[in-house]
């Protein structure tokens, strides 16, 4: 090897290590190792165990779409996958009207408004299985406050049947999500209320619009991409809940409030189907996909926001 | 009877005393046939457990490892985990090779890795000439092609508690012993306003006891000898039809019921009869506001159906040690000693009633006759049959379980969702789906 062939080496590397290229791949590779290993990597390794036999303490062999073709003759699953639907429909749907309209409230000029707003929080900060503990007790089939007090008021006879029946399960698995999941809601939507200029609301006024008016043509194209990111995540973690679920009724009353995450537990890691409960949580993907698309498609009206071409 | 701490440190003092052990602390009953075991240089253990029901029960097993620790110098870790963990985590041990050296686990655990288990056959033979012997039941779940993988340890015993004098009042002087005459009790307590309830709902423990005993004491099985799903037979309809009339007298919401509902429900007077481990009548005596039903409470066994003879399920723990420990004479001169007839049964008072001995001589424990209502839970160890009988034990059999197949095949039956029909059927297909795989 030559010197001048060294020196030329060496200065392309020095002048590709000087460029900003290297500089920002640099910056990233923390990012995208951590990336890698805890997000690619179990995610991956989560669709392969999807198409093995895998069970817990065993390795699995590739069974191609066995686990699949056996899920789509499994009333269990399909009861899960109708259930975790309507769950995340009607609870998000309850926690967007009632969120925003406890945004709204705590928009106006309310005496101690600042207490009011920290305390809105705390169905959020309490960790869900306390939470879910207290329903636990507040559905229970003999002792649930709600029943006691019904039952003294001299209007029903018999204590209600929360958790056992399968309509009223699931409507109570539903309450609950929706009384924890009110406060992000209403605090995200609350942050998207104050940025609105107070002018376009006086402006508006002096046109004589009415308070409906002002909240239809001002207030809610204006909180259009903020409802938009908020709506996502809201359904989001309602499709993957588990723990309400699982300390409410692990699945029951015969499987009526199982949701996708819980059965996908259930088989996964006490019954020890790994690949079967793998295969359900992949199931559970193209959901999760579709709900990140209409997310970004709600984001992209920002453009029109912004006075610029739809 | 309530054992504390300090009781039972003293009483095994004083049992190590009398003793008189030797250097190692192995002087078994019978010296010419026992194995004599040499822990390693520098030995140490580690001991996954499940989170003990009975604080007695725990400080037995301590002070017996302590004891080991004294006379053997080897040091043992205790691990604990709760019931529902213990499973996930041994399997993982097994499978990865490292972590805990033994484990008391549930059910049908050892079966799922039988490979990764230390062979203990000539210990497990030892152990059953020398006290008794095992009861099959509980050996059945230890044993592999005719060897020890795992220690039979105990059955945690399930039986029924009633209010006497509730019973009492609904014309009945003693409790029936078939099922025809519980149905009768059931409905006189239900027309009495003083109901029973069993749990229909995702109950672990409960739920799948009371499942099993309608299959079996109506001579169901979910499986044949060769592991061929038979749950759909005469038998299993008969049982299910007799669960619906059951159901009938419950008290509502038992389909939402998990383990601890009925014991909540049985100790706040709104169930007079129920199926529980001797928890719930430990929890009574502790509480003064709760003396008068602890005064009135009575366990007996549950009744026998068409079968002729008394089956359940019982829960049912095993010990085992793993291959990849790096001390194996250590772990079986571990388990020598923990099964030592002092310690053995020092075990069985601390968990006052609520572990059921594997070995047959321990039957003689004074803990079952000092007081009446310890005697129905003498017999799990008995009356036990295996998870997925009568085919062989293993993943299939703890899936089918953990999957809760036969608890919602009753559930689905009896609150109407699905004719008895139905629900077998449904019940055979997702069987199936394991005992295939």
């Amino acid at each position: 090897m030559t010197m001048t062939q060294t020196a030329k080496q060496e200065s392309a590397f020095r002048s590709f290590a000087r460029s900003n290229t290297a500089i920002g791949a640099l910056f990233m590779l923390p990012a995208a190792v951590f990336l890698l290993c805890f997000l690619t990597y179990p995610l991956g390794l989560g669709v392969w165990l999807g198409f093995t036999d895998a069970k817990i303490g065993r390795d699995g062999v590739f069974i191609g779409l066995e686990n699949y073709e056996a899920l789509a003759g499994d009333s269990v699953f399909w009861m899960a996958v109708s259930n975790t639907v309507f769950y995340t429909l009607f609870a998000s749907i309850l926690k967007f009207i009632l969120g925003l309209w406890l945004a709204l409230i705590l928009n106006e000029n309310l005496p101690f408004k600042s207490f009011f707003r920290a305390i809105i929080l705390l169905p959020w900060v309490v960790p869900t299985v306390l939470s879910a503990l207290a329903f636990w007790w507040i559905y229970d089939a003999q002792f649930s406050i709600i029943s006691w007090s019904l039952i003294q008021l001299g209007w029903i006879d018999t204590p209600i049947n929360f958790l056992g029946e399968p309509n009223n399960a699931r409507a109570s698995v539903i309450a609950a999500n929706v009384w924890r999941g009110i406060p992000f809601v209403a605090i995200s939507l609350l942050a998207g209320l104050q940025t609105i200029p107070q002018s376009l609301h006086e402006a508006a006024s002096l046109d004589g619009a009415t308070p409906w008016q002002r909240f239809r043509f001002i207030t809610l194209p204006m909180l259009t991409p903020i409802i938009a990111v908020v709506m996502t995540f809201s359904v989001l973690f309602t499709f993957t809940d588990f723990q309400l679920i699982y300390v409410l009724t692990k699945g029951g009353p015969v499987n009526a409030t199982h949701l996708m995450a819980t059965l996908s537990f259930q088989r996964g890691i006490p019954g020890g189907q790994l690949g079967e409960g793998a295969a359900i949580a992949v199931a559970m993907i193209p959901f999760l996909l579709a709900s990140i698309l209409f997310s970004f498609f709600g984001l992209q009206r920002r453009k029109w926001q912004q006075g610029g071409q739809d | 009877m309530t054992i504390n701490r300090r009781h039972l440190l003293g009483a095994s003092a004083g049992l190590v005393a009398a003793a008189g052990l030797n250097r190692f602390g192995l002087t078994p009953a019978f010296a010419q046939s026992a194995p004599a075991y040499k822990p390693e240089e520098g030995a140490t253990l580690r001991l996954l457990r499940w989170v003990p029901f009975v604080p007695a029960e725990e400080a037995a097993w301590l002070a017996n490892t302590k004891k080991f620790t004294d006379a053997t110098g080897v040091q043992v870790r205790i691990d604990k985990e709760s019931w529902e963990d213990v499973r996930p985590k041994a399997a993982v041990a097994a499978n990865v090779g490292s972590g805990p050296d033994m484990v008391m686990s549930w059910f049908d655990d050892p079966q799922q890795y039988p490979d990764k288990l230390v062979d203990v056959t000539e210990l497990g033979e030892y152990l059953g000439s020398a006290h008794g012997g095992w009861y099959p039941g509980l050996e059945g779940y230890a044993k592999r092609d005719g060897k020890f993988i795992a220690l039979p340890l105990c059955a945690i015993g399930n039986a029924v508690v009633y209010r006497d004098s509730h019973m009492k009042a609904a014309g009945f002087s003693e409790f029936p012993k078939d099922t025809a005459g519980f149905l009768e009790l059931c409905k006189a307590l239900h027309a009495k306003g003083t109901p029973a309830g069993f749990p229909h709902g995702k109950a672990v423990g409960d739920g799948n006891n009371y499942a099993h005993w309608l299959l079996w004491s109506h001579g169901g099985k979910m499986v044949d000898e060769s592991g061929k799903v038979v749950i759909n037979s005469p038998e299993t309809l008969a049982s299910v039809k007799y669960a619906q009339e059951l159901y009938k007298t419950f008290i509502p919401g038992t389909e939402s019921w998990q383990d601890v509902n009925n014991n909540r429900a049985f100790l706040a007077g709104q169930v007079s009869l129920t199926a529980n481990g001797v928890s719930v009548y430990y929890a009574a005596i502790k509480d003064p506001a709760m003396k008068a039903i602890a005064d009135d409470m009575r366990s007996v066994n549950l009744p026998i159906g068409p079968v002729g003879q008394s089956v359940e399920l019982h829960q049912t723990s095993t010990i085992s040690i793993f291959k990849h420990t790096k001390y194996p004479e250590a772990a079986k001169a571990y388990l020598q000693f923990m099964y030592q007839a002092d310690n053995m049964n020092a075990w069985i008072t601390g968990a006052s009633a609520y572990c059921c001995q594997p070995l047959k001589e321990f039957a003689a424990n004074p803990v079952w006759t000092s007081n009446p209502i310890h005697a129905a839970y003498a017999k799990a160890s008995e009356t036990l049959r295996p998870n997925g009988y009568a085919g062989p034990l293993g993943t299939a059999s703890a899936g089918v379980m953990a999957d809760y197949v036969l608890v919602d095949m009753y559930a689905t039956a009896v609150t109407g969702q699905m004719s008895p029909e139905d629900a077998i059927a449904q019940a055979e297909k997702r069987a199936n789906r394991y005992y295939t795989l």
